[in-house]
């Protein structure tokens, strides 16, 4: 046990769950903003962007996020020689949350689009019939009502991207939680299991509550019909 | 909203020509993302033949790709018919009418699911190798097949599940009238029910399972990426490489999805319960990596 809590002093756990919540943080805000205007693309009246939507869903949706995020450090950023900032490991991280939030577009941008979809009929003809246009009608009634119903799946997709943040070790952020466990285990193997169970409880504790309040959210603010 | 198309109305001669104008407008500025990431290529001499001339060679295919392919597909593989197999026990062991056998199976999903899929296989590497329990050069395989395994059963536990409760009432009075008890009815009449309302999002897991594979590279099992990173690195010719492996990636994962879709329209007849489970249950899990 005093084994177990000496680690504690040697290795800063907080710090590189903060580090996991930082890359979530910023990915999950650019994948938000980027699968909003996908989806757009997907519902409007134009083929062109219909057809870029549906080709950069089914492009980032079935590429392994490992090939992203190692394309991101030994394409970009060593290849391509992209820096976006002066520092390593800042340049490093936000590569990877360039990466992170790409990958998770896509499937911000099949949430809503199945928040679309629960909007009835009927609101787009009542838009329609009061003369708003294609962009009107999506912002002031279809988007407002179909985020409310895609509530529960971008739930889900923020609890995949905390957990597939840990991925940014293939993109050489070192920093963060799945790399300081596999240093943690392999100066203290003794240990292992403790260790495991440690960082495997972090993701729980972080993963468990958002599934909570996305149900609750969605259940509270489901439009009543 | 059943047909998207009802956004707008169908175009009038002004409408019309404003969808032109945008298309135009679209087509301009997807060529002027693509030309700026292909002059960016093309200003690091990516696009040079002789970074691509190596896939043309037998030996490229021989030694890097088909390997890296065979590695993969076999962790995938595997892994595909251990989760199918854990995810029916602890599916059938969540909906069982004996209480702790439901809580016990309950915990474990929902930890499991919570649980990042590279932590697990990272733990497994780095403990089956100290151990000594395995060969050391077996470890990775077996870390990634354990992984995948414990991760992608525990969603199809929850697939299994919903599949189970999205069936009409009747059924499970039927089995009860004829004399079958809860859990003959469960194994027999219900679970084989319920797995051909999951099959398409059986088969977008598997989608999942392939593409959780690739994690194997972290953990230097020498899968596809792993291959063609060495093969880039060996050849300079990095941004090629992991080119062709994404590209091998979509193919495969285009294919299966497509297949899921087809299958969801086909066998939406066969499934008319009190509603359509498995497309709740796609959505569930869309989003791993």
């Amino acid at each position: 046990m005093e084994n177990y809590l000496s680690l504690f002093e040697t290795y800063n756990v907080p710090e590189a769950f903060w580090v996991n919540i930082q890359l979530s943080f910023w990915a999950a805000i650019w994948a938000l903003i980027i699968g909003t205007v996908l989806a757009l693309f997907r519902i409007s009246p134009i083929p062109s962007l219909q057809w870029f939507g549906a080709a950069y869903v089914n492009i980032f949706r079935n590429t392994p996020l490992t090939i992203i995020l190692a394309f991101g450090f030994l394409g970009l950023f060593s290849v391509m020689q992209i820096n976006l900032a002066g520092e390593l490991d800042v340049s490093l991280f936000r590569i990877a949350i360039v990466g992170l939030s790409l990958y998770h577009a896509a499937f911000v941008c099949e949430a809503i689009r199945s928040g679309v979809n629960t909007v009835p009929i009927g609101q787009a003809e009542a838009a329609r019939a009061i003369g708003l246009s294609f962009l009107p009608a999506a912002r002031l009634i279809i988007l407002p009502q179909a985020f409310r119903g895609a509530i529960a799946p971008l739930g889900n997709v923020l609890i995949a991207l905390i957990k597939n943040s840990t991925v940014a070790a293939a993109g050489s952020v070192a920093t963060e939680a799945s790399g300081l466990m596999k240093t943690m285990i392999e100066f203290r193997s003794d240990l292992v299991i403790p260790i495991f169970l440690t960082f495997a409880l972090g993701f729980v504790i972080l993963v468990i509550p958002i599934g909570l309040l996305t149900t609750w959210a969605s259940r509270k603010l489901a439009v009543a019909r | 909203m059943s047909a998207q198309q009802v956004l707008f109305d169908a175009p009038g001669p002004r409408a019309r020509r404003n969808i032109l104008i945008g298309n135009i407008v679209g087509v301009l500025v997807v060529l002027g993302i693509l030309a700026w990431v292909v002059s960016a290529l093309a200003g690091k001499g990516q696009l040079a033949a002789s970074m691509w001339t190596p896939f043309l060679e037998s030996r490229t295919w021989e030694f890097f790709i088909l390997p890296g392919l065979g590695n993969t597909l076999k962790a995938a593989g595997i892994a595909i018919v251990t989760s199918v197999a854990f995810g029916l026990i602890f599916g059938i062991g969540r909906l069982s009418h004996v209480a702790p056998i439901r809580w016990v199976a309950g915990v474990v999903v929902e930890f499991l699911r919570a649980v990042p899929v590279l932590l697990m296989m990272i733990f497994f590497w780095l403990a089956l190798g100290s151990s000594g329990a395995v060969k050391p050069q077996d470890a990775p395989l077996i870390a990634v097949v354990l992984a995948l395994t414990l991760y992608n059963g525990s969603v199809i536990a929850e697939l299994v599940r919903s599949g189970v409760y999205g069936l009409p009432k009747g059924q499970r009075e039927a089995g009860m009238a004829i004399g079958l008890t809860r859990n003959q009815s469960l194994r027999s009449i219900e679970v084989p029910q319920a797995l051909i309302a999951m099959l398409p999002a059986l088969i977008s897991q598997f989608v999942v399972i392939l593409k959780d594979s690739a994690l194997g590279f972290i953990i230097t099992y020498p899968e596809l990426l792993q291959y063609t990173r060495r093969l880039g690195v060996g050849e300079g010719n990095v941004i090629p490489s992991l080119f062709v492996a994404a590209a091998i990636f979509i193919a495969i994962n285009f294919a299966l999805s497509t297949l899921a879709t087809r299958l969801s329209v086909l066998l939406s007849f066969r499934t008319k319960g009190r509603r359509p489970a498995a497309k709740e249950a796609i959505a569930m899990d869309a989003a791993s990596t």
